[in-house]
């Protein structure tokens, strides 16, 4: 019990740094070109998150969250423009922004929740694209030109800081909402359905209700910060709301970073998104392609070597450096089998040197 | 006594092959009833029609005085029928008090009361002592106390058992042959599937014979060891394979003699 408590403890104190630490980020280091980084990296963290409580509690791994992401900077975009809204006033529209995505995540849901594993994957890549197709074919979304957002009188500096601050906002509150689904009898129904889920729906879990509910909330949140991005690039075209990598990269960083858990995208995204902007400004990796690149290599080294990402290997590294090198969780039956090894081995070991003693 | 749970007529067709041709059986309230016969008699796919896993093409299934035929699995186990799985379906990611958490249906308010059952149970069926480990860790004998335990916290008046003893211990199949007793004796209904002969007419108090998709004969144990169209059943073309390939590490060896078959 009071190593439990101390272990509260330590995580409340860090979670305190941590969220003071981010805070004081961009007072502390006020030059634009840094702050930048910041405010990315918050974006991805709100859409990492958001991506994990749907896909990493059930399972249903989507690579269509851009589907949100591009409908809330669209969405965003159309109703400024429509209704003249200016200055921070398009902040208030965020709200009806989440309604939206709540509305085509719905839509989605009805769609692509019939199915399951791979077929799933497909479907949501399949209604990524039609989205895509639709921002470039529709003469209200301004075609490939895209659209622009108004614009922002703020002086740079604290232009960044406080679209840092926003995106801070919506990462903060996507943690706190993960971390209340996952607490949940909700959040365990859909940890109950990524294991197995007919059997789920056999003990009575409304199944296609509990999975309709998480991608409702995640198809929220990844619209409202989608919304965020636009008004803080003050654009948005087909090809850069409705992107395939971004796709791959929210994954990327909650597989990273540790699949399912709720620090596990928080990490990911903290170290992909400005790792991404940094190698894409330096002048000798051209153009850029070297981070995709690199980004593909990391994605099938996180896949092949830690597919349970840094959170959950990183605690069993320090479990097993508690337990001095043993493993952390041994069952008993295997406790007795590795023991009549070792002693086997050892057996041998010793009686080896006897018979080279002997020999010679 | 009144039937609890009754199947008139289930057919169930799998392209040409006929799995069920009309199955009628009975479940009185407060036994323990057993459904025997030959491998693909069709015994897992009546527990998937009753359980709402696959729809039935013709027939009725009833609970009680209420048509429950095609309802959806959450809504059969909802009416008050829970089942096991002849190959466990454990939530392996989950930790074991997780596990038992899942079918509980309780609010916030309630969930204290509910862990205090969960741990009751999972002592019921002594692996409370694993409650915190991922249920993944567990050995197959554990995995289906589990599974018997998690599916008891709904409090179904029946429970359908899919070979509780298949492939586990002697010791542990005693221990679950106790616990249903146990319940049973507590008011609990239950419908078990298995070749374990030795366990089925310990346990039962009526036996049903499924052969080839209907069921061709039901009663006491007793009359069930005799009777010439269960022998036919388990002696026909398909005994090698069926009976003696059935048996599982802790079964009962299997005679030659056709009389011991069902002994």
């Amino acid at each position: 019990m009071t190593a439990l408590s101390r272990g509260a403890a330590i995580r409340g104190g860090l979670l305190v740094v941590a969220l003071a630490l981010a805070i004081a980020f961009p007072l502390v280091f006020t030059n634009p070109a840094v702050t930048q980084y910041g405010v990315f990296a918050m974006i991805f963290v709100t859409a990492a998150s958001a991506w994990n409580i749907f896909s990493g509690n059930s399972g249903y791994v989507s690579l269509g969250n851009a589907v949100f992401y591009g409908s809330g900077a669209y969405a965003l975009g159309l109703m400024a423009k429509g209704w003249n809204v200016q200055g921070t006033q398009v902040f208030d529209l965020l709200p009806l922004v989440g309604l939206i995505g709540a509305g085509i995540a719905l839509v989605f849901g009805l769609i692509a929740l019939h199915v399951r594993r791979h077929t799933f994957i497909v479907i949501t890549i399949a209604v990524f694209f039609i989205f895509q197709l639709m921002a470039f074919n529709f003469s209200f979304t301004g075609g490939s030109s895209g659209l622009n957002s108004p614009f922002l009188t703020w002086q740079p500096v604290p232009y960044n800081q406080n679209f840092y601050f926003i995106a801070l906002g919506f990462a903060v509150a996507t943690v706190i909402v993960a971390t209340l689904v996952r607490r949940s009898r909700f959040g365990l129904q859909l940890r109950a359905i990524r294991d197995d889920e007919d059997r789920a729906r056999g003990l009575g879990v409304k199944t296609m209700r509990v999975k309709m509910t998480a991608l409702v909330i995640t198809g929220s949140i990844t619209a409202m910060i989608g919304g965020v991005w636009f008004y803080y690039i003050n654009q948005v075209q087909p090809q850069t709301g409705f992107d395939p990598l971004w796709d791959l990269q929210i994954v990327l960083m909650a597989f990273l970073g540790g699949y399912g858990s709720i620090s596990g995208p928080v990490i990911g995204a903290l170290i992909i998104e400005p790792g991404t902007l940094w190698l894409n400004t330096q002048p000798q990796f051209s153009g850029g392609y070297l981070s995709e690149i690199l980004l593909g290599v990391i994605f099938l080294f996180v896949v092949l070597v830690m597919p349970r990402g840094i959170v959950s290997t990183g605690a069993e590294w320090i479990k097993r450096l508690r337990s001095r090198g043993r493993p952390a969780v041994v069952p008993a039956v295997m406790t007795e089998q590795a023991g009549a090894a070792a002693l086997v081995v050892g057996g041998t070991a010793s009686l080896q040197p006897q018979a080279k003693d002997g020999g010679q | 006594m009144t039937a609890l749970l009754r199947t008139e007529g289930i057919k169930k067709a799998y392209g040409g092959v006929q799995a069920l041709t009309g199955a009628t059986i009975s479940v009185e309230e407060g036994t323990i009833a057993g459904l025997i016969g030959p491998n693909g008699s069709g015994k897992t796919t009546l527990f998937n029609v009753i359980t709402g896993y696959q729809r039935p093409d013709e027939g009725q299934v009833l609970f009680g005085d209420r048509v429950i035929t095609s309802l959806a699995p959450d809504k059969v186990f909802a009416v008050g029928i829970g089942r096991t799985f002849q190959l466990t379906r454990i939530f392996q990611r989950l930790t074991v008090l997780e596990n038992m958490l899942v079918a509980a249906q309780h609010s916030r308010s309630q969930r204290h009361t509910v862990r205090r059952r969960a741990m009751e149970l999972l002592e019921f069926v002594g692996i409370h002592g694993h409650a915190d480990l991922q249920a993944g860790s567990l050995s197959y004998g554990q995995r289906k106390l589990l599974e018997l335990a998690y599916v008891l916290i709904a409090d179904p008046r029946v429970i359908l058992l899919d070979e509780p003893a298949g492939g586990v211990n002697p010791t542990l199949i005693n221990l679950i042959a106790d616990r249903i007793r146990e319940l049973n004796s507590q008011g609990k209904t239950f419908l078990i599937v298995e070749h374990n002969m030795e366990f089925v007419m310990g346990l039962c108090s009526s036996v049903s014979v499924l052969e080839s998709g209907s069921c061709v004969v039901s009663g006491p144990p007793e009359m069930i060891r005799t009777d010439k169209r269960v022998l036919d059943a388990y002696l026909g073309a398909d005994f090698d394979d069926d009976v003696a390939g059935q048996q599982g590490p802790a079964g009962t060896p299997v005679e030659e003699d056709p009389s011991d078959v069902i002994s």
